[in-house]
């Protein structure tokens, strides 16, 4: 086996076919680049998951002195009092849904508070710090569930929502909807768009082989006469899918890459400050798990057409 | 070498059959005309042999292997001992008469040094010494015919297969060729040439197949073309 040979070989049959080339590449890159995008915001989904569930995931906001005319059903009585924050902390503890219970006074909700957003908007932050003070800031009980479902939380919620002493209760899930949403809603579309594009991908590089094929079968034709094994003939053939293939890898690595670059890095981490991001490792590991997916793809569908197109 | 033992071949969605019931010989070293007019079965002959089509009954046996037992990646190692030469040539344009002949070796993984010794010689052999570089369409029928010739001839076959080789060619390039072709007989290799030409097969004098509507009509050593039934 000539390596020299074959590599010419391919040469001239993705010259030959520079249009259709460029078609395969141009169609196997934006499915490839969605399918790593829909990855991407999988991986991302469950790192959130991972860094979320792990954390509080209820937490019961006590009144503060502002609450009396903001809810007047259940904070008339003005700031919540340490003794009624016992009291509530003991009963979330015999709650059977809840694992455990963190109280969080005002100072140090405050101190939190004035802590988080000293980081990125310093600005911003030092202006709001200034004109709000300890007592404004509620003191929460955070509720750690054993099985943090919807139907929990809701139950959790449904119970301690209107006792007295008891401003609102949130939970992790409410606030991370909108992005959990906004994920999914990637995930979905970038797959949905992956999926026709595979498709077209697919009929792209068997017809393009098929012309390959018509336009060396006297090539082909002579090698078959003269005995050269199946293998050999189809090589050069299988090899300009793969070569086509790995074109739509690397354009398809450049647009995760500038998907994590220009969406994640510069939109969607500063805009969603209480949430990390996923890294660059994932972004290779993305990219590593496209390279077989394009492969396997292009060659695949190479030896499909060439089956079909060419008898050996 | 080659052997047809009652041989029928019917082509899918065609009522009667290419070939009926031929059973033949031909031995190592024979240089045999297969004659008949267009549809007689002539074509299907040479495709048996190559093993592009199976038969329907009946087995064909190539140097003493059953066709019909060959499996499909076995072949291309039947064909290494069967060299094939065509009425149009065949030959790759864009490739000079040198690089037409090494493609045969090169496709079938020979190695550098093989090849470097084999084209010359061949295209010495087939009386194109000195016209190596040169492309196809430079060359006149007859010697392109030739590189055709050594391209078929360049792995030392142990049968050629001739269809039609003078089918273009006028009558005195073809006897140029007729003579290439039996001094490769003489050689050794079997030569198993479809032909219409009526001068040739007179001229030659060896053993003619006629076939007719499929049938053997006449299997005849020494033979003249126009035999009277």
């Amino acid at each position: 086996m000539r390596a020299q040979f074959v590599f010419s070989e391919i040469f001239i049959g993705l010259r030959r076919n520079l249009t259709m080339t460029i078609a395969v590449i141009v169609s196997a890159a934006v499915a490839l680049g969605m399918l790593g995008v829909a990855l991407l915001m999988l991986f991302q989904t469950s790192y959130m998951k991972d860094y979320w569930y792990d954390k509080v995931e209820v937490s019961v906001f006590l009144c503060t002195k502002d609450d009396t005319t903001l809810h007047p059903t259940t904070c008339a009585s003005g700031p919540t009092a340490q003794t009624r924050m016992d009291e509530l902390q003991a009963d979330l503890k015999a709650d059977p849904l809840v694992q455990t219970v963190f109280p969080e006074t005002q100072a140090e909700a405050y101190a939190r508070y004035k802590n988080q957003s000293g980081g990125s908007q310093a600005n911003e932050a030092s202006q709001i710090t200034a004109y709000v003070s300890p007592d404004q800031i509620p003191a929460s009980l955070r509720v750690k569930l054993k099985d943090p479902t919807t139907e929990h939380i809701d139950a959790i919620r449904s119970t301690y929502q209107g006792q007295q002493g008891v401003e609102a209760v949130a939970d992790q899930k409410t606030i991370l909807k909108p992005l959990f949403k906004l994920f999914n809603g990637l995930t979905v579309s970038a797959s949905t768009v992956a999926i026709v594009m595979v498709g077209l991908a697919l009929m792209l590089i068997v017809n393009t082989v098929r012309l390959s094929a018509f336009s060396r079968r006297r090539e082909t034709g002579i090698m078959r006469l003269v005995g050269a094994s199946n293998f050999y003939i189809r090589l050069p053939f299988l090899m300009e899918g793969a070569v086509a293939g790995l074109g739509g890898v690397a354009v398809a690595a450049l647009g995760v890459a500038s998907f994590k670059f220009f969406l994640i890095d510069r939109v969607l981490a500063p805009s969603f400050t209480f949430t990390s991001f996923i890294g660059w490792d994932k972004v290779l590991l993305t990219v590593l798990i496209l390279v077989p997916v394009g492969l396997v793809m292009a060659v695949g569908a190479s030896a499909l057409s060439l089956r079909k197109y060419l008898k050996v | 070498m080659i052997r047809f033992d009652q041989v029928s071949k019917t082509y899918p969605n065609q009522n009667r059959p290419a070939l009926r019931d031929i059973s033949l010989e031909i031995e190592r070293g024979e240089f045999v005309f297969v004659i008949g007019s267009s549809g007689s079965g002539k074509s299907t002959f040479m495709r048996l042999i190559l093993r592009e089509e199976r038969p329907s009954t009946g087995r064909v046996y190539v140097a003493g292997k059953d066709l019909s037992k060959l499996s499909n990646w076995k072949i291309p190692q039947l064909r290494r001992q069967i060299g094939t030469v065509f009425q149009d040539f065949r030959l790759l344009p864009n490739k000079t008469v040198e690089q037409n002949v090494a493609f045969a070796l090169e496709v079938i993984g020979k190695s550098r040094p093989t090849i470097g010794k084999a084209v010359p010689e061949v295209l010495d052999l087939v009386g194109l010494g000195g016209k190596g570089g040169r492309f196809p369409n430079e060359l006149s029928g007859g010697e392109q015919q030739r590189v055709a010739i050594a391209r078929a001839f360049v792995n030392r076959p142990m049968v050629l297969i001739a269809d039609e080789p003078t089918g273009n060619l006028d009558p005195e390039t073809s006897v140029g060729i007729m003579k290439l072709l039996d001094r490769i007989n003489r050689a050794g290799t079997t030569v198993v040439m479809v032909t219409h030409d009526q001068a040739i097969v007179n001229q030659m004098r060896r053993r003619v197949l006629e076939l007719d509507g499929g049938n053997l009509v006449r299997d005849q050593s020494r033979g003249v073309y126009g035999y009277v039934r």
